[in-house]
């Protein structure tokens, strides 16, 4: 990993994660008030394949939101996403598969267990949670510290 | 329509808030993931997040249906199963090898990072592959012994489904 981006990784924000983190809250709640649907991005990706037709539309504007609106951040400030070789493409490619796979079979990921499941206090996504940061944390402690990949 | 206007308006906050939180940075995941060098930021981003989603949740289940909506889509109260380990487990395993959730995975492909959209090109092709197997074990009629039907998916509780 490069250097300067391992002391970006280190850089604790907790401004900018309190104030993301409550829109974040905000988007997910707002779609919950107004539509009654649980803000979990790999439940509405998914469903686009699975979900009966009129089900659909929604996803589709929601994920256009998501989009649309990582194109305009991108404009605005391209540093806010990541193009060093910070992360191989094969890398990705394989977290890419696991993540696919791993929370369909789940129903739910970061957003829909750990946002919206905890919030509800649902024994299933406290469970999912504590699961995937666990074998997250363990994932790292074996390419970082153990194999010494980046 | 107004269901697809708060759809598309809550997609491009949930992409802001992300992008703010520096969550679109897989290296920030991953500092939270290492407890060598812990960054807690991720933490507060789930915390702050949980704390309005509790209390919003809260606040809308009070009420017989949503504002625009004629029900909750909430998923159907089923037991912890292995399917939800197993699959809980493979994703924290891809998340710490790639630092991206789907969530800032796909925000980050309109910016064109070359690691963002292979993350999401494979993410997706392994939705679509898992999507066809299990429709192949439904149309089987394979169906859990136990009658279990909508393991969680808060989209899908209509959906039939089968647990690896």
């Amino acid at each position: 990993m490069d250097p300067s981006l391992q002391t970006y990784s280190a850089h604790f924000t907790p401004v900018a994660a309190i104030v993301g983190g409550l829109l974040v809250g905000i988007a997910s709640s707002a779609l919950f008030l107004l539509n009654g649907r649980v803000c979990g991005i790999s439940g509405i990706a998914g469903g686009l394949m699975t979900a009966p037709a009129v089900d659909r539309p929604w996803r589709v504007a929601f994920l256009a939101g998501l989009l649309s609106g990582g194109f305009v951040l991108a404009r605005l400030d391209r540093d806010l996403f990541v193009f060093a070789s910070e992360q191989s493409v094969g890398v990705a490619t394989i977290a890419g598969v696991l993540v696919g796979f791993g929370t369909r079979m789940a129903n739910g990921c970061t957003s829909g267990h750990g946002l919206c499941g905890v919030a509800l206090g649902a024994r299933r996504s406290i469970v999912a949670t504590a699961v995937f940061v666990a074998t997250g944390m363990a994932t790292v402690f074996v390419t970082k510290h153990l194999a010494g990949v980046p | 329509m107004k269901n697809l206007v708060v759809a598309y308006v809550c997609g491009v906050l949930f992409a802001v808030g992300l992008a703010v939180s520096g969550m679109t940075h897989p290296a920030k995941i991953i500092a939270f993931l290492d407890l060598g060098h812990w960054d807690p930021s991720l933490a507060l981003v789930m915390g702050s997040g949980l704390a309005i989603n509790a209390l919003a949740f809260r606040f809308a289940l009070r009420r017989p249906h949503p504002v625009w909506a004629k029900r909750f889509s909430l998923p159907a109260a089923t037991p912890i199963d292995r399917s939800l380990v197993a699959g809980a487990a493979l994703f924290g395993v891809g998340w710490g090898l790639g630092g991206y959730c789907p969530g800032p995975g796909l925000t980050s492909v309109p910016s064109g990072a070359p690691s963002a959209v292979a993350f999401v090109a494979a993410m997706l092709a392994a939705m679509v592959v898992y999507a066809l197997l299990s429709r192949r074990r439904t149309s089987r009629g394979r169906r859990s012994s136990e009658g279990v039907t909508a393991p969680g998916d808060p989209q899908q509780a209509h959906e039939p489904f089968e647990p690896f």
